[in-house]
């Protein structure tokens, strides 16, 4: 191997907190080369963040390194003047970020802020800027530069912030890219189109680039080599292909296990089936009855357009002289599905296709513009969503949201959270009634009865998601709308809550509506999946029909856009 | 996280006691933790007990004059010297926090109320609720907030009640805003969303889930408007609203004493003026210690 362009040696970061000193990575050495692309794989809080941070100098004033080396062409970057390490980031090394409209100025023309790094590199001056920035911007494929070069970062979709801030970051040509998680909220298809950007032109320039990632079916398709670091520690590495055939420790093994695969069951998933009973039973079979138990029928939402303009009351008064209609858009386009009882489908489609207004359309959380949503031969529709709170079908419908840390409230204790239906629904009045029912559920969930008097700041990502699923079948509800229920949290922990959802279902014969972007993890928890695009549905059918052989183009393209890894 | 297998060894323990306790253990928590914040409630507690115990602990009448005894330098017969009808300056300063921090806390109790539930409405409900309060909030905030408070009272009264209206009126924009920018942010949270499904009315949600959770900023909004209202009140007391002489209160003492500053006899407006900044910096530091108290995240 020839001489690395970016050599890690030993590095220990320390961050002083309020409870003392804690140290978020020990010990981590590792290498980027010229023309290689280095994927750092681990869960939250395993300190992949951390490094990129590091060796960009950009640690916050409480973290400080303590020990070890990060040698850039021979600079050791750890213990270099700041003026020094400002003069190299972005020339040299450059980073892109989780968030792209966070990391981007948003009152400020994104032609602009290419120009700034630009200029502040001495790369290019006075008439040249404009011309350096349009290039940079057609470099990173983004259609009309000219034109974009005027756009406001709000005017552009996730995935063309995410160009830009490509575009920032390679606009002076460095010789290492740093990505931490550089698709995390963006779409398959989006995330696909950047990933092939940012690979691409880091061979197009033979440039060194370290890809950190919770996704071990990216970093496989994407990397060259791999280090796995689990709490501050490398654990692992090795080149792509091997370490997945031939994983060197544990943790390894039982992440590849956990990221769901085309092929993998739901009880392939858990980490510990080795050595767990429970693993022997097989994953519930599918129980659905011919039994129609919600029955959707040409469901439309329309929002008015604009209505957040100032202007907006003028345009009101202006079309109602006029006799004009207000212009709307069509959030749900009039679509017809029906849930059995005990069936569980899946709603998937990319952000902005109304799968989630279906589902809280569906839920009672706000009003549909047409159509009927058929629940248990009620016509639920037609009960506005706020006087919903006191319908008698309203514990028979429930919802486990996106992120459990933001489903719960900061200020309620896990035992108040997961009582709130049973007191205002479940006719729940003393407290020790309270207890023994809180105590019973949080035991369906797996929630040891102890963490319930915490809040949820004291508890862990995987305990929150109990907790939130507790509160949701408190009241044994009939249909559970699950609103991208793993999405935030880590594979181990989206593993565990996956099986439990199957187990849940099982036991209490509930019926699911599972709502996801994500395929794999759609296919293993549901009997049949609706595909949505801009409204409509695009495509419906047997879950594993649809993974296998899907009949149109958009489903195609969004199967084919999934970052697999084969074992 | 790797999955427990569930225990059923603690008993809750529930009740009243055990709430004080856990709010006495995060008192001493952050107080402990900043030294600031235990300054400031150690001011606090001062100021508190001196409200209290202010009309025993003066060691004489704050309001029998003694001519012979007219404005005399501090000594240690008078502390604070006396003023220009031979009152005892330090035992009006006493005397007069009471009535201070009654003004002032009412009032801002009154805003708190007044001005976070206005500020709820609009943001939960938004729309009508929240251009109506909005416009009215902007026309309030549109005058001199002093000449307002000044003509209210002119206008109402010279009475005690209306400088605590007044006041209370002209920080209500302050609560309606902050709860206003609070209660918007997290009327579509997921835990507020999941309060809706358990069967909460808009009135519960708001009571119990929305609005507790803004209440650590507008905590910190309390402390600063206390040094407000007490400036305030002091203020329309100087300039002769309000608060009359022969009533012992810091903003007309300063009032007083003005008038002998020139002439050198500097102890009648210095001790009130000293008593009143040392009230206004209590409340500005204590800002922070009340947040972090209302707030359970910093529970660990």
């Amino acid at each position: 191997m020839s001489i690395p362009l970016l050599d890690v040696r030993d590095l220990t970061v320390e961050f002083a907190t309020r409870n003392g000193i804690v140290r978020a990575i020990d010990s981590v050495s590792l290498s980027v080369s010229k023309g290689e692309i280095l994927g750092v794989v681990g869960e939250s809080g395993s300190g992949k963040s951390v490094t990129s941070y590091a060796v960009m100098r950009i640690l916050d004033r409480a973290g400080n390194i303590l020990a070890g080396e990060t040698v850039y062409s021979g600079m050791d970057l750890a213990h270099m003047p700041e003026a020094e390490v400002a003069q190299l980031r972005g020339r040299e090394i450059s980073m892109i970020f989780q968030n792209p409209r966070t990391a981007l100025n948003p009152i400020r023309k994104v032609g602009h802020q290419i120009e700034d790094v630009l200029h502040a590199h001495a790369q290019a001056a006075g008439a040249n800027l404009k011309i350096a920035a349009i290039d940079a911007l057609k470099q990173v494929r983004i259609a009309n530069p000219e034109q974009r070069y005027h756009s406001y970062p709000f005017e552009l979709s996730g995935g063309m912030c995410q160009r830009v801030v490509i575009a920032i970051a390679l606009a002076c040509r460095p010789q290492l890219l740093i990505a931490d998680e550089p698709t995390t909220g963006l779409d398959v298809t989006t995330q696909k189109a950047i990933m092939d950007l940012v690979v691409d032109l880091a061979r197009e320039r033979n440039m060194g680039a370290l890809l950190i990632t919770h996704d071990l079916g990216l970093a496989s398709a994407y990397c060259d080599r791999i280090v796995v670091m689990q709490d501050g520690e490398i654990v692992d590495q090795g080149p792509t292909k091997e370490l997945f055939a031939n994983p060197g420790h544990p943790y390894t093994e039982r992440l590849i296990r956990a990221t769901p695969r085309p092929d993998s069951t739901l009880r392939d998933l858990l980490t510990d089936r080795d050595d767990s009973a429970s693993s022997e039973i097989p994953a519930p079979a599918t129980q659905a009855s011919s039994e129609v138990l919600l029955d959707v029928k040409n469901l439309v939402k329309t929002y008015p357009v604009g209505s957040a303009s100032p202007l907006s009351f003028m345009d009101s008064v202006r079309r109602k002289v006029a006799r004009t209609p207000a212009e709307t858009f069509r959030a749900v386009g009039g679509i017809s599905f029906s849930v059995a009882t005990g069936e569980s489908i899946g709603l998937v489609g990319e952000s902005g296709c109304g799968k989630s207004t279906t589902s809280s359309m569906v839920s009672r959380l706000i009003d549909k513009t047409e159509g009927e949503i058929v629940f248990d031969g009620v016509d639920i529709g037609a009960v506005p969503a706020k006087d919903f709170a006191r319908h008698e079908l309203r514990s028979a419908i429930q919802m486990v949201f996106q992120d459990p840390t933001e489903s719960l409230n900061p200020r309620f204790t896990a035992f108040q959270s997961i009582t709130d239906p049973m007191r205002r629904l479940g006719g729940v009045t003393s407290t020790d009634e309270a207890w023994s029912r809180a105590e019973r559920v949080a035991k369906q969930v797996g929630l040891p009865t102890h963490l319930l008097t915490r809040f949820p700041h004291q508890l862990s990502g995987g305990q929150k998601a109990r907790v939130v699923i507790a509160r949701a079948v408190a009241l044994n509800p009939k249909l559970l709308i699950l609103d991208e229920p793993t999405s935030a949290l880590d594979v181990s922990v989206q593993a565990v809550v996956l099986n439990l959802l199957a187990d849940l279902r099982q036991e209490m014969a509930i019926s699911y509506i599972f709502v996801s972007h994500d395929l794999n993890v759609v296919r293993l928890l549901c009997d049949r999946v609706i595909v949505m695009n801009a409204g409509e549905i695009v495509e419906q059918g047997a879950a594993d029909k649809i993974l296998s052989d899907p009949q149109k183009d958009y489903t195609k393209s969004l199967v084919a856009a999934i970052p697999h890894f084969s074992s | 996280m790797s999955p427990l297998p569930p225990t059923a060894d603690s008993q809750p323990t529930g009740g009243r006691q055990r709430s004080a306790k856990v709010f006495w253990s995060q008192f001493v928590y952050i107080a402990t933790g900043n030294p600031v914040t235990l300054i400031a409630f150690s001011l606090f507690l001062l100021i508190v007990t001196v409200a209290i115990f202010g009309p025993s602990l003066a060691p004489f009448d704050p309001l029998a004059s003694d001519a012979a005894n007219a404005l005399q330098p501090p000594s240690w017969k008078h502390w604070f010297g006396t003023d220009n009808v031979g009152r005892d300056v330090f035992s009006r300063v006493l005397v007069a926090t009471r009535l201070d921090l009654l003004i002032s806390i009412t009032a801002v109790a009154i805003s708190f109320v007044v001005g976070g539930f206005l500020g709820m409405l609009a943001g939960y409900y938004g729309g009508w609720w929240d251009r109506l309060v909005g416009r009215m909030v902007d026309t309030i905030m549109a005058f001199p907030l002093f000449v307002l408070a000044m003509g209210i009272v002119a206008a109402a009264g010279n009475t005690v009640e209306n400088i605590v209206y007044a006041t209370a009126i002209i920080n209500v924009p302050f609560y309606a805003r902050v709860a206003r920018a609070e209660v918007n942010v997290r009327r579509n949270a997921g835990y507020v969303l999941a309060a809706k499904l358990a069967g909460n009315s808009d009135i519960r949600v708001m009571a119990l889930h929305v609005f507790p959770n803004a209440l650590p900023p507008m905590m910190v909004q309390v402390s600063l408007n206390m040094g407000w209202a007490i400036l305030n009140a002091a203020g329309l007391s100087f300039i002769g609203l309000g608060v009359q002489p022969p009533t012992a209160e810091w903003g007309i003492m300063v009032a007083e004493g003005a008038n002998y500053i020139v002439s050198g006899e500097w102890w009648m407006a210095i001790f009130p003026g000293a008593a009143l900044m040392l009230a206004v910096f209590t409340f500005n530091l204590m800002g922070d210690g009340l947040r972090d108290l209302v707030d359970p995240q910093r529970r660990t």
